[in-house]
């Protein structure tokens, strides 16, 4: 059966299981636009800006472990795209990209809205294609497929030329991929294994560092077992949050540059790290000499680049994690280690992360309290990148495993908006809060005219503190508070802005006001924007300066009055 | 790696991208259709060539990677030496073409160019010895290289890493 390039595309994400794409036509992809409108199985959902679309579909992608598909057409409708694909990237995040491309002939010769974009794209996605032949489409689709959602997964752009998309091919969707190059590993090697669980078993002071492969690899019953078998304490990186139950008596914290003091300083005294689905981030190892130099390390990825990379493995395991963790667990002796859960019971209790000042003033710390009691910490919580994220990290305690999804790699200010519009595509029946700066909301609340036309409930928080506030605080503490550039004196009125979309907006100034809020935007049925003008000059808290250890550490000033 | 538009530049671009110094990279047809070798030579201790490795299959279309700097290997380089020639000095010239096994491919009145292959130091030898006649222009491949016998044969149909 002979189908135009445009028909092919839309067969085969048909054949993929897509059901909602993100995306804005243009002048190359129309062809693909005017086809898929006879294919209504294919929602489309019309963002704002292309780079809505890219963060949509990384948020839905992310909500639901399925592939997230957006589309944009060429030159300026794709490089929008790029930050999106970037942030997808950096986070592991199954994404396939389509992008309109000018007509074949016009390729090289700077035709209008021309731009090389497998070029632009190539170190910021897995794999990346364009597709010159209409015949060659399916293969491709295919391939983005398969490559984006195994593995470590991650974008795979699809390139296609404006005429490919009308040319004529014989359609056949192919069974199998043929890639020499490109095979997973996913059972981990058994030596390696054995030497794991040997280290696990010899160990005294354990401590599991788990990542947000155990959430792709959706390893979480493996890893309570594994904690719960040897009684190994838990501390998750920022995209490990959610991925082990907060409330679980093993699990400590997130450690790191804004990570809680103990998780931090669990892992100078540890013996043995057990890295499980994570890549050593900057954040989390500050300066890598300093990092766990008291501990062995068993580390298991299932990129094998990321062994050796940043840290040293005593015991790397390449594989799958959930995989792994079934084929360690049996080996792994049942024990416990009271002095070293007693030892961290005392870090805790000297070094108070979680502690919040008494005080009658709207603190952000407090808000993400009062959200996380109002939702019983079932919200799906989307976060944009700064303080904000930071202390939602900290004192949201995630009761549902995947319910934290940020931009943490990339660390993509703008996140927030189209990453929660897309959590809540994938996730129709599950309440989305978006823990919004105000910074980073103004970057994509376009978005909001999306979320509205759709009718797509997120809720959205603005921990509105009218500065960039992350900036600021390093200003602050680097720069002698010389608070150059980082002062919003223009900022919109949110309420008024989000009425202007036709949605719910509620001004939050005083504590008092919080959960009441919280509740009203609950009880509406559609989007609601709540505006918390909170404490300008709040810092977060633990912090390690940049590139630093434990040594460096500084807690909250006011950190005696829990300590008392 | 497979022979596909674009292959060589996702190699460099990564190691562009990561900051790996290659000194000299060659690429061609191997002995199989549809697929191409790439000889590179990288500076970097057994850490930078671990994760060159690593990065390197990470590349969809790269199917194999083999370091060979520490086997049993022949390297050979390619290059071609324009030298400035008078009739007084073409003889000593000639002698040294001679003395290094290479070959003159083109005579003018006024220069010759040289063929010469060997390892690198081979080249850089003679490169050395004829500079004082005036080394004109010089064009050369980079290193490639193949491993001996059939053991540890880089032949892809030999299954993949």
């Amino acid at each position: 059966m002979k189908l135009t390039g445009g028909q092919i595309v839309c067969e085969s994400l048909l054949r993929e299981g897509v059901d909602v794409v993100f995306g804005i036509p243009g002048g190359a992809i129309l062809p693909l636009y005017q086809t898929m409108s006879s294919y209504p199985q294919i929602r489309h959902i019309l963002t704002r800006h292309e780079e809505g679309a890219s963060m949509a579909a990384d948020g839905y992608a992310r909500a639901t472990g399925k592939v997230g598909v957006c589309m944009a057409t060429s030159g300026p409708g794709a490089t929008n795209l790029v930050t999106g694909i970037a942030t997808a990237q950096m986070d592991s995040v199954p994404m396939v990209i389509i992008t309109g491309q000018v007509a074949r002939e016009g390729i090289g010769k700077d035709a209008f809205q021309e731009v090389d974009m497998t070029g632009i794209t190539l170190p910021v996605t897995k794999h990346n294609y364009l597709v010159m032949r209409a015949e060659d489409i399916a293969t491709a689709i295919k391939e983005a497929f398969y490559i984006a959602n195994t593995g470590r997964p991650g974008p795979v752009l699809v390139d296609i030329p404006k005429d490919v998309f009308t040319e004529e091919a014989e359609f056949v969707y192919p069974e199998t991929v043929d890639l020499p190059g490109y095979k997973p590993v996913l059972d981990g090697h058994p030596t390696q294994i054995r030497k794991a669980a040997q280290l696990i078993n010899e160990a005294k002071k354990p401590l599991i560092l788990a990542g947000h492969g155990v959430i792709i690899s959706r390893a979480y019953d493996e890893l309570v077992e594994l904690a719960e078998k040897a009684q190994i304490p838990v501390i998750t990186t920022l995209l490990g949050r959610s991925a082990f139950p907060d409330a679980h008596v093993l699990f400590v914290g997130m450690p790191g540059m804004h990570g809680l003091a103990y998780a931090s300083l669990a892992i100078d005294e540890a013996d043995l790290v057990i890295a499980l689905g994570m890549r050593f981030d900057d954040r989390i190892t500050g300066k890598v000499s300093g990092f766990a130099q008291n501990a062995k390390v068993i580390h298991v990825d299932i990129d094998p680049a990321e062994i050796d990379k940043n840290v040293h493995a005593d015991v790397p395991i390449v594989g799958d994690l959930a995989r792994v963790l079934r084929q360690l667990n049996p080996s792994v002796e049942p024990t416990t280690h009271p002095e070293w859960l007693r030892r961290i019971e005392e870090l805790k209790s000297e070094h108070p992360s979680l502690h919040i000042r008494q005080t009658e003033k709207l603190l952000p710390q407090q808000v993400v309290r009062d959200l996380c009691d109002v939702t019983d910490g079932r919200a799906l919580i989307v976060t944009g990148v700064g303080q904000h994220q930071m202390w939602a990290a900290q004192h949201y305690a995630c009761k549902e495993a995947n319910s934290f999804i940020t931009s943490g790699g990339l660390g993509s200010m703008g996140y927030e908006v189209p990453a929660a519009m897309g959590a809540q595509v994938g996730q129709p029946d599950r309440v989305v809060w978006s823990i919004a700066g105000d910074g980073g909301f103004q970057m994509t609340m376009s978005e909001l005219a999306t979320i509205a036309e759709n009718n797509l409930p997120v809720k959205f928080a603005i921990f509105n503190n009218g500065f960039l506030g992350m900036v600021r605080q390093w200003q602050e503490i680097f720069y002698n508070k010389d608070y150059f550039s980082t002062h919003y004196t223009g900022n919109p009125d949110f309420v008024k802005l989000a009425e202007a979309f036709g949605i719910r907006g509620i001004r939050v100034t005083e504590r008092s006001q919080s959960v009441d809020a919280i509740r009203e935007a609950m009880a509406h049925p559609g989007p609601v924007v709540v505006d918390f003008v909170v404490e300008e000059e709040e810092n977060v808290y633990p912090m390690i300066p940049a590139g630093q250890t434990t040594a460096e550490l500084m807690e909250e000033p006011l950190v005696e009055e829990a300590r008392s | 790696m497979q022979d596909k538009p674009g292959v060589l530049n996702r190699v460099a671009s990564m190691f562009r991208r990561r900051g790996f110094n290659i000194s000299s990279l060659a690429v061609g047809h191997s002995e199989t259709l549809g697929f191409s070798r790439m000889t590179f030579v990288v500076d970097g201790d057994d850490a930078i060539v671990d994760q060159v490795t690593k990065q390197l299959y990470k590349l969809i279309d790269v199917v194999k990677v083999s370091d060979i700097s520490k086997e049993d290997v022949v390297i050979r380089e390619l290059a071609l030496i324009k030298v400035r020639t008078t009739p007084t000095t073409r003889p000593e010239v000639l002698q040294m073409v001679d003395i290094f096994r290479s070959n003159i491919v083109d005579v003018s009145p006024d220069s010759v160019i040289i063929e010469v292959t060997g390892d690198e130091d081979k080249v850089d030898s003679l490169l050395r010895i004829l500079r004082p006649f005036g080394i004109r222009e010089v064009m050369r491949t980079g290193r490639v290289g193949l491993m001996r016998g059939m053991s540890k044969s880089l032949a892809l149909d030999n299954g993949q890493s």
